[in-house]
């Protein structure tokens, strides 16, 4: 029998305040594998990840959202957090008073043991008693979400924008934080899978991708190999992908 | 000062309470119930504790316990204090709060049932808290209670003081008279926690001079129900470099009417005063205030008033109040009363916590300050003690 998919997004039309933000989208990621949103700023890239994960204001007109084989298009964010999704915020905002490590006790599956190990592993134990992303850098706060995301250890990641406002140093760490969450060190059956928005492409050289989606105006026009896909994109920029998606556009209207 | 109309904080018949003295109190901590003593330990006192340094405990009109085991500390029930020191009546006995102040202060002028007198001598430090308690045992009793604290030169000391009621008195009156004297180069620190009932209603009226170099760290913490509470310490900086820093946590249930705040002179060149409040309201009514009043050269002060509103119900009204009269003062305050930040309660969400825990947790942190200049054993009691009440929010 086949497994059953990761995620299963089908036909997604997504309205915030109003104004349509996902114009229906389909996508299937399987278990294991990990795949890549592309797209300019607006695109709805961010409105994608947060309808799954399931945040009120991203509203659900049409379409479903089925994880693990089951629909969880109107669960609350907890309950699919607590199934098995978990998504790493490109802006997370911080919660006063409140110190990380307390945080990580909250979002640990299993006993807290992993929490001084993981930090450790990743040098950000001298973080774990500073008040949650208060006063973090940009590259703290990556790191921040994703000891966060490695401790609550989802079966399906979603990473919004894990390069942007980190410096060079520290993106080689953030990367090898998200090769450990999608199991990229493991060998097959891998059992995580991850969905990843980048602008700049650089996470490609530390996570190796399965699948690559452009998405224009809330739509999903293009999938292939990521990186062909980014290669064309940094070559051509969005305005060549544009018109190469309009002819195949023609063509799938077929 | 600013007022509230209708606060029922202002109207309070004193007819309708007992004295404390026409009860008889108990004689020993061992005539108090394991549900009583239960009672206690909610309020940080432990009276079953072995490390206890000392240990007051007024319950009603009677000193139940009343030890202090370091060397360089007097701890006395302030009425065998006064009849053994002339000094103490004509030096300290109503000087940092006038008996004439109002009608609580005068009626416990007139009779007074007890209180605790602790004087530290010059240089002692003494790290671990003492412990004071004053508890309302009795249905209806009015409780007048006076309370003198002198810290000498160079001294070190900190109280945890824990004020409930019976589980079974069902309304009360505390008035709490309080005058603290902390000497040149001193440090006191005063971390106060109140559990009263819901129809019980406290009137504490605390005076505090601090000379030369001394450090007064005051804290309050009030998170469970109670009828009303109305506490406005004043606290004069006499001395040059003089410290006073007071920190009040508050939570406000349907039904408590909480006119709280404290007041700084900073009458001596340098002195420095932070007044820091949290205030989380679900349903009750909460008048915020402080007031900060320079009068010398080169101080500093500094008001921040925070509430947060949980329900439609009750009321925040924050009033920070700055009144300079010289011109070379530093003075400031931050006022913000708002709501919880959805974007936060999200995020929590989004990590698997449900609204409810999401929204518990960030309350915790809102009232999580952190006190400066505390003894670890002291902070790790104040932790404990705030979610040992917050479990009743």
């Amino acid at each position: 029998m086949a497994q059953k998919p990761m995620l299963e997004v089908k036909d997604l039309w997504v309205e915030v305040e109003g104004r349509e933000v996902l114009k229906g989208v389909s996508l299937t990621i399987p278990v294991g594998e990990t795949h890549i949103l592309f797209g300019r700023n607006g695109s709805g890239k961010t409105s994608l990840l947060m309808t799954i994960m399931g945040f009120p204001q991203y509203q659900v007109r049409h379409g479903k959202i089925i994880f693990k084989g089951e629909d969880v298009t109107n669960l609350p964010p907890y309950e699919r957090a607590r199934r098995g999704i978990g998504i790493m915020f490109q802006r997370p905002p911080s919660i006063k008073g409140v110190k990380l490590r307390e945080l990580l006790e909250l979002c640990a599956k299993e006993n807290g043991y992993r929490i001084q190990e993981l930090a450790q592993e990743f040098g950000f134990e001298k973080f774990l008693d500073r008040e949650v992303n208060l006063g973090f850098s940009g590259g703290e706060l990556k790191k921040s979400e994703l000891l966060q995301l490695l401790i609550q250890n989802p079966d399906l990641a979603l990473i919004d924008e894990p390069e942007s406002g980190v410096d060079v140093e520290n993106i080689e760490v953030i990367g090898r934080m998200i090769r450990r969450l999608l199991e990229k060190e493991t060998h097959r059956p891998r059992k995580k899978s991850g969905l990843i928005i980048t602008h700049t492409g650089f996470i490609l050289q530390y996570v190796p991708a399965d699948r690559g989606y452009v998405m224009l105006d809330g739509k999903i026009y293009c999938q292939g190999n990521p990186q062909e896909i980014f290669e064309g994109i940094q070559k051509h920029g969005y305005e060549e992908c544009l018109k190469c998606l309009k002819r195949m556009e023609t063509q799938l209207n077929v | 000062m600013s007022e509230k109309n209708g606060n029922p904080v202002e109207r309070l018949n004193l007819e309708e309470f007992i004295p404390a003295k026409k009860v008889t109190p108990p004689k020993s901590l061992d005539e108090l119930s394991p549900e009583e003593i239960e009672r206690l330990r909610e309020v940080g006192i432990d009276i079953k504790a072995e490390d206890k340094l000392g240990l007051f405990v007024q319950a009603d009109c009677g000193v139940v316990s009343c030890s202090c085991v370091p060397k360089g500390i007097e701890l006395l029930p302030i009425t065998e204090a006064l009849k053994k020191y002339d000094w103490l009546r004509e030096n300290y006995f109503w000087k940092a709060v006038p008996p004439d102040k109002d009608e609580f202060t005068k009626i416990t002028a007139e009779d007074l049932d007890n209180g605790y007198f602790i004087r530290v001598m010059p240089g002692e430090k003494v790290i671990y808290p003492l412990q004071t308690c004053l508890y309302i045992r009795t249905d209806k009793v009015a409780q007048r209670v006076h309370n003198i604290v002198i810290v000498e030169e160079g001294a070190e000391l900190h109280i945890i003081t824990g004020c409930t009621t019976n589980p079974h008195v069902t309304s009360g009156l505390h008035i709490g008279v309080s005058e603290f004297y902390v000497k040149k180069n001193a440090r006191f620190s005063y971390t106060m926690i109140h559990e009263w009932g819901e129809n019980v209603h406290v009137r504490p009226r605390t005076g505090i001079w601090v000379e030369e170099g001394g450090v007064m760290i005051s804290n309050y913490i009030s998170l469970d129900k109670v009828g009303s509470v109305q506490s406005y310490p004043t606290c004069r900086l006499k001395g040059k470099g003089a410290v006073g820093q007071f920190t009040s946590i508050i939570a406000a249930p349907e039904g408590a009417h909480l006119d709280l705040g404290s007041r700084v002179v900073l009458e001596a060149p340098e002195t420095r005063a932070e007044i820091i409040s949290r205030t989380v309201c679900y349903g009750g009514e909460v008048i915020a205030r402080g007031h900060l009043i320079g009068k010398a050269q080169e101080i500093k002060a500094h008001l921040e008033c925070q509430g947060l509103m949980l329900t439609d119900k009750g009321y925040i009204l924050a009033i920070p109040e700055l009144e300079a009269h010289v011109a070379n003062v530093d003075m400031s305050h931050e006022a913000a009363v708002g709501k919880i930040a959805r974007e936060e309660i999200e995020y929590l969400m989004a990590r698997g916590l449900d609204e409810e825990e999401a929204t518990s947790l960030v309350v915790r942190g809102f009232l999580n300050v952190r006190i400066e200049g505390l003894p670890e054993e002291l902070q790790a009691k104040i932790d404990k003690t705030i979610e040992e009440a917050r479990k009743g929010m």
